[in-house]
């Protein structure tokens, strides 16, 4: 699918086409899964599983972000929260001023806010990018377990601020009362929503694809593997990490955006770091470093709080359990058990 | 503005910088001797705050629920250490991240299933009830002014414990070397479960403590373990000393913001954005004086490494 535009060979063509191992398969399976469930659950007229095929959709590209900095990068960001959350709250405020028909912020120069997605998704993008930058060069000064408990700390401390600043529902949140729009698309139909929600998805999985087959991918994995090495060999690994970082927090950022208008709501839930850890059991479910890890482990997740939610209340004991059995006795994940030890990017 | 105030707010600040510290120490210890991070150590908090309160309400004295409620999380943190976290110490920081956030839900979950939702209540000793006249006319709760009190005897017990025994002796090897320990004949497991169990014991005193002051509900500790988290990033990770001073220093600064940033910004603004925008940055004050500090020292305030 990826290296068409650059291999014209017919051989190699084909070669990229047709699955050539087990773990090329389940990916290949995956994705058709996803979407004929919610081609399924169109014709069937189920709605919600409509919606929850797009839920999957963008808590697995959330995921995806979030595995380019922890899974290749071994950068283990205990906050990718505040990007899911900064674009959940860029979706909302612009939706908020757009429908309201005041000024952004409050600012008087500033515009009426926007209900178009390609505008916000602009926008979450630069703050994201922005923001990525800011906590990545501060957290990469350190390493280890300061690095976990500093990016914890700085979602928290957005989460915070999305409680105590009232101007935008505090608390209690903000609901999009219209789903924004896209050009000749009409987002409202739950169908092609889904379809939105899939292609972003498949656009952060073919960007992941194409990243780690570069040089630049080359150069992250090293960085994780042996800095040192990587150092002698004349690339400075900080630019390398800080880069991936920012990246991994755009692309989580984006699914945050369109997760608010999944939801017509966005909250401080989206910031908490509640959500930071079920990214990471979610990356770590499907299979940590493995590019599509973080789709089997959404599909997992999901499904998993759907129906275990459904029979009991107190679902996320066994999601403990399960947990806890798999980071100590089972540890390549969902992929791993499905697709064997070997790893191919 | 008065003075009085001002002492007040700085008392409260040091109130909560005492509970920091006994959640700090305990992860900064389990930190420095096994390198295990570990974000179940708020289970034991609340942990300390349910039997404090089960006991207190059966037999009607708060201090054996008190010490019930202590004795109580170090036991379930010595078989926690026993059973799961005893195997998480040679894997990475991943893992262990991991496997303690599946703690934090069992634990959470399991509480809710037994306890339900509602909160339960601890009231304050008898003895403590009301509040003391210090000097220039303040007069000040005394159970909190107690909490500080227990704050001194347990950083001075600890400093006692840890530069004049034979254990300390040993947690400060550990810190610097653990497999040598091992190889001159030191019972290693032993001392990791001793550690593992002090750290427990001191954040179930923190919840049984603050049990009194709030209600004891599930997810209490989350919040202060996120502190702790900070205080222990300020204070440098592995050292007690550094978790005492950021513990005050994050106690203080936190409720200082809260009460007087408010204040300060009606003297500019209208009172309604004045309070808004005052709350909304006094609860993101202690995260910008953590990225400020780290910025000079990234490792902490007295990190060594």
């Amino acid at each position: 699918m990826t290296t068409v535009l650059n291999s014209l060979k017919p051989q190699a063509l084909v070669s990229t086409l047709i699955p050539q191992t087990r773990e090329h398969w389940i990916n290949l399976l995956l994705i058709l899964g996803l979407v004929g469930a919610a081609l399924l659950a169109q014709y069937l007229g189920e709605r919600f599983y409509v919606n929850l095929a797009s839920r999957i959709a963008i808590i697995a590209m959330a995921a995806v972000g979030l595995n380019l900095a922890l899974g290749f990068g071994g950068m283990v960001s205990f906050g990718h929260a505040a990007f899911f959350g900064l674009g959940g709250y860029v979706a909302g405020i612009c939706a908020y001023h757009a429908f309201n028909m005041n000024p952004a912020l409050g600012i008087g120069f500033l515009p009426e806010g926007t209900n178009q997605m390609l505008t916000i998704w602009a926008f979450t993008l630069v703050l994201s990018g922005l923001l990525g930058l800011a906590i990545g060069k501060i957290s990469l000064g350190t390493s280890g377990v300061y690095f976990i408990m500093i990016t914890l700390a700085f979602a928290q401390m957005f989460y915070y601020f999305g409680i105590s600043w009232p101007a935008y529902g505090g608390e209690d949140g903000l609901p999009i009362y219209l789903r924004n729009e896209l050009p000749l698309i009409d987002t409202n139909n739950r169908l092609t929503f889904f379809f939105v929600a899939a292609a972003m998805l498949l656009i952060s999985l073919w960007l992941s694809q194409r990243l780690m087959g570069s040089r630049f991918g080359a150069a992250l994995t090293m960085a994780r593997l042996n800095p040192v090495r990587l150092a002698t060999t004349g690339v400075d690994p900080q630019p390398i990490k800080l880069m991936a970082f920012v990246i991994s927090a755009m692309i989580t950022a984006l699914a945050g955006a369109l997760y608010a208008d999944l939801n017509g709501f966005v909250g401080p839930n989206m910031l908490s770091w509640h959500f930071s850890g079920e990214l990471i059991v979610i990356v770590i479910l499907g299979g940590v470093g493995r590019l599509y890890g973080p789709l089997a482990g959404a599909i997992l997740f999901v499904l998993m709080e759907t129906w275990l939610g459904g029979v009991t209340r107190y679902w996320q004991f066994w999601l403990g359990l399960i947990l806890l059995g798999v980071v100590l006795f089972a540890r390549g994940g969902l992929l791993g058990l499905l697709a064997g030890r070997d790893k191919d990017v | 503005m008065t003075v009085a105030l001002i002492i007040e707010q700085i008392l409260n600040g040091i109130q909560l910088g005492t509970m920091l510290f006994l959640m700090a120490s305990g992860l900064t210890l389990v930190f420095g001797v096994m390198g295990l991070i570990n974000l179940a150590h708020g289970s034991f908090y609340m942990a300390g705050a349910f039997v404090t309160a089960i006991v207190a309400a059966t037999t009607g004295s708060f201090w054996i629920g008190l010490l019930v409620g202590t004795l109580a999380a170090a036991a379930i943190g010595v078989v926690i250490e026993f059973t799961i976290i005893r195997r998480l110490y040679d894997r990475d920081h991943l893992d262990q991240v991991l496997a303690t956030f599946a703690l934090i839900l069992i634990f959470s979950e399991g509480t809710y299933m037994i306890f339900g939702s509602s909160p339960m209540f601890l009231s304050i000793p008898q003895e403590l009830r009301g509040s003391v006249n210090l000097p220039l006319d303040i007069s000040y709760s005394k159970y909190r002014l107690a909490i500080i009190g227990m704050g001194i005897v347990v950083a001075v017990g600890l400093y006692l414990l840890i530069s004049k025994t034979r254990l300390g002796m040993r947690i400060r090897a550990g810190e610097n070397d653990r497999e040598m320990i091992g190889a001159l004949g030191v019972d290693i497991k032993t001392l990791y479960t001793l550690v593992f169990a002090l750290g427990a014991g001191l954040a179930g005193l923190a919840g049984s403590t603050i049990g009194a002051l709030q209600s004891v509900r599930v997810g209490m500790g989350e919040p202060v373990l996120i502190m702790a988290f900070v205080v222990i990033v300020i204070g440098g990770i592995g050292s007690i000393k550094g978790a005492l001073v950021g513990a005050v220093l994050v106690g203080v600064v936190d409720t200082m913001g809260r009460v007087f940033l408010p204040m300060t910004l009606s003297n500019f603004l209208p009172a309604s954005q004045a309070m808004s925008i005052g709350s909304s940055i006094s609860a993101m004050l202690i995260y910008i004086m953590m990225a400020a500090i780290l910025a000079f020292k990234p490792n902490g305030l007295f990190g060594s490494k």
